[in-house]
């Protein structure tokens, strides 16, 4: 509950507030954004799963968006940037699909 | 605060038993743990991140796109470029058209008109009007004869006379003197003394030229007449001359039908 209302409040905030993203980290916020999305996903399912822990599920919020982050820096500096998010977005979406798909399962029975 | 012990994991009940549905609900009944702090404030930052991406991604400018990105978007740039410039080309070239089609076409009326007006002149269909001179010649002995008058339309062209009147017939490039029996005759049609001769033209010229030595006036007065010239500013020339049709003249076709300007 708590995180759901973090959530509420942070785009809240980010919708008042009108940040401007830095030019050093635009390439990484949108992949950052979607590895965070994946993490939250895969934190509702565990808690289905009746697996789920606060500290697992903190650490693999946090490492995925760095490790999301990192391949696309990496990939930026190799001259393959773009193809390479597209990769980590590509992977990201279907482990956020395969999630959700048991988290339906869970949820419906179906 | 169902959960007491911070960090553990939740209590893996069978499957199949609490309906998911009451498991998320009590997973995300509030509890003070550290881990759950820590969680929320991941969610703030990432429902803060999703917003300001999604509302930098409506204000996308080029500086976030990467160089191939840039590279495409440039070339499709100059590929539109050239094919407008190419359009702005073609019609320009159709708006000149257009504009020198008007303008000559309002150049070519005008020109025409011109030309019809001097050729009615010349032609002696239009009545005349401008400066000029009146001659009267009284010729109480009949001395003064065709070839006279026809000296004196010579001397009148000369000194650039444009449109002449003898009596009430006007003097064209078709018009013929004739010494007839009854007196003097032009284009058929007999003229009584006095003679009054109207020109329109440079009425300093035309009077000089009248009475230089040996000219026209000196003439008449040999001849026993009397000669009188008044120069005006304003006379008009308001006989006409029928237009008949040539019978057997045709004009030769020319290269260019426009007219000359």
């Amino acid at each position: 509950m708590i995180p759901a209302l973090g959530l509420l409040v942070g785009l809240a905030v980010g919708l008042f507030l009108h940040p401007t993203v830095p030019l050093a980290l635009q390439p990484y916020l949108p992949i950052a954004v979607i590895a965070a999305l994946d993490a939250v996903f895969g934190g509702v399912r565990a808690v289905l799963d009746g697996i789920f822990n606060d500290k697992v599920f903190v650490v693999s919020f946090l490492s995925n968006v760095v490790v999301a982050a990192f391949i696309v820096f990496l990939g930026d500096q190799l001259g393959v940037g773009s193809q390479l998010s597209t990769g980590v977005v590509v992977v990201l979406g279907i482990r956020i699909f395969s999630n959700v798909a048991s988290i339906r399962r869970h949820l419906f029975r179906a | 605060m169902s959960q007491a012990k911070p960090g553990a994991p939740a209590p893996d009940p069978a499957p199949g038993d609490p309906s998911p549905g009451r498991r998320l609900l009590r997973m995300a009944r509030p509890r003070a743990t550290k881990a759950n702090a820590l969680a929320a404030l991941l969610a703030i930052l990432l429902g803060f991140a999703v917003a300001t991406q999604v509302r930098q991604n409506q204000s996308l400018g080029l500086e976030s796109l990467r160089q191939s990105e840039l590279v495409n978007i440039l070339d499709n740039a100059t590929l539109r470029e050239r094919t407008l410039d190419q359009t702005a080309r073609e019609l320009q070239t159709t708006r000149d058209q257009l504009v020198s089609g008007s303008t000559g076409g309002a150049a070519a009326l005008k020109a025409a008109q011109d030309r019809l007006d001097s050729l009615r002149i010349l032609a002696g269909t239009a009545r005349a009007s401008g400066p000029g001179i009146r001659m009267t010649i009284s010729d109480p002995g009949s001395k003064v004869t065709s070839p006279v008058l026809l000296d004196a339309v010579q001397e009148l062209r000369d000194a650039g006379a444009e449109a002449i009147q003898i009596n009430n017939i006007r003097i064209v490039a078709s018009s013929h003197f004739n010494q007839g029996a009854s007196g003097i005759e032009i284009d058929g049609k007999s003229v009584a003394p006095p003679y009054t001769i109207t020109a329109i033209g440079d009425p300093a010229t035309m009077s000089s030229a009248m009475e230089i030595p040996g000219g026209l006036a000196e003439n008449v007065r040999q001849l026993g007449a009397t000669i009188t010239i008044t120069q005006s500013k304003d006379l008009t020339v308001g006989a006409l001359h029928p237009l008949n049709a040539p019978r057997y003249a045709r004009p030769v076709p020319q290269q260019t039908p426009a007219p000359a300007p």
